[in-house]
């Protein structure tokens, strides 16, 4: 699976305003709503569910990065969005970091599948710290989008 | 002394080794001092590296061998199956019913 494949650009942000966990997984849902890739309507439902799923433990998943996720059945294909905080957000993660890059995921809620691949797809894409460092230095979406493109056409992931 | 110890286990999970499995693993590999790595049928992953167990994308029924090395290597090893066996807890899963209900099992 590819970035393209659930990112969806125009709700990727390069600077979020929030500096809270919750404040960041709102500005991410929000940005999905404003997309249109998710009915406004279902916002709340989601991001309480994006919650609930971090008080099980955290998707902090260590090098400054976090993939805040939720199943629902509001969408029919995987969702997602990216975001960079400068500044850093404390996230819980594993090596105490605080967290730089989100990956927000909504997935349908009968396909594991889809999910488990595009985790794949994004720990194996930030084990590059080059990768890792330009996405933190992204000055607006489009840079973003261009470095997520970038690491699709390497074709290293399936 | 160094040990070196392995066990075949299969991925019970019906979301597969998500997220949160694969954090409990990390973090439980990290409590010892020996080596531990999960083997696929395509790769070897370090199991103490969140990022590198997700890359397994291991859906439920998978088979991973754990490869354990190092001088607490047998504990370390019972106890990362001890998770593989467990299901990693995985009836706590939050999820969502299709009225968009958050539902806790």
């Amino acid at each position: 699976m590819k970035f393209s494949d659930f990112v969806a650009s125009g709700a990727i942000r390069s600077h979020v305003d929030s500096s809270t966990k919750e404040g960041v997984i709102r500005e991410m849902a929000t940005a999905l709503v404003e997309a249109g890739r998710i009915p406004a309507s279902d916002l709340e439902s989601i991001v309480k569910a994006i919650l609930k799923r971090e008080d099980l433990g955290t998707t902090g998943i260590g090098r400054g990065v976090a993939v805040p996720h939720t199943k629902h059945p509001s969408v029919d294909k995987l969702v997602g969005t990216v975001a960079v905080s400068q500044e850093g957000i404390d996230f819980d993660s594993l090596d105490g970091d605080p967290v730089h890059l989100f990956f927000l995921l909504v997935s349908p809620p009968d396909q594991p599948g889809q999910h488990l691949r595009a985790l794949e797809n994004i720990s194996r894409q930030l084990r590059d710290d080059a990768f890792c460092r330009e996405l933190k230095a992204a000055k607006a979406p489009a840079d973003i989008q261009h470095l997520l493109e970038a690491a699709d056409n390497h074709g290293m992931v399936s | 002394m160094q040990q070196a110890v392995s066990r075949d286990v299969v991925v019970g999970l019906k979301q597969g080794l998500h997220a949160r499995p694969a954090d409990m693993l990390a973090r439980e590999a990290r409590k010892w001092q020996s080596r531990i790595e999960l083997v696929s049928k395509s790769q070897r992953v370090d199991g103490k590296s969140i990022l590198e167990v997700l890359t397994l994308a291991a859906e439920e029924g998978t088979r991973l061998v754990v490869e354990v090395a190092g001088p607490d290597a047998t504990e370390a090893l019972a106890a990362i199956v001890r998770l593989f066996d467990s299901s990693f807890h995985e009836n706590d899963e939050t999820a969502v019913d299709a009225a968009g209900r958050i539902t806790t099992p």
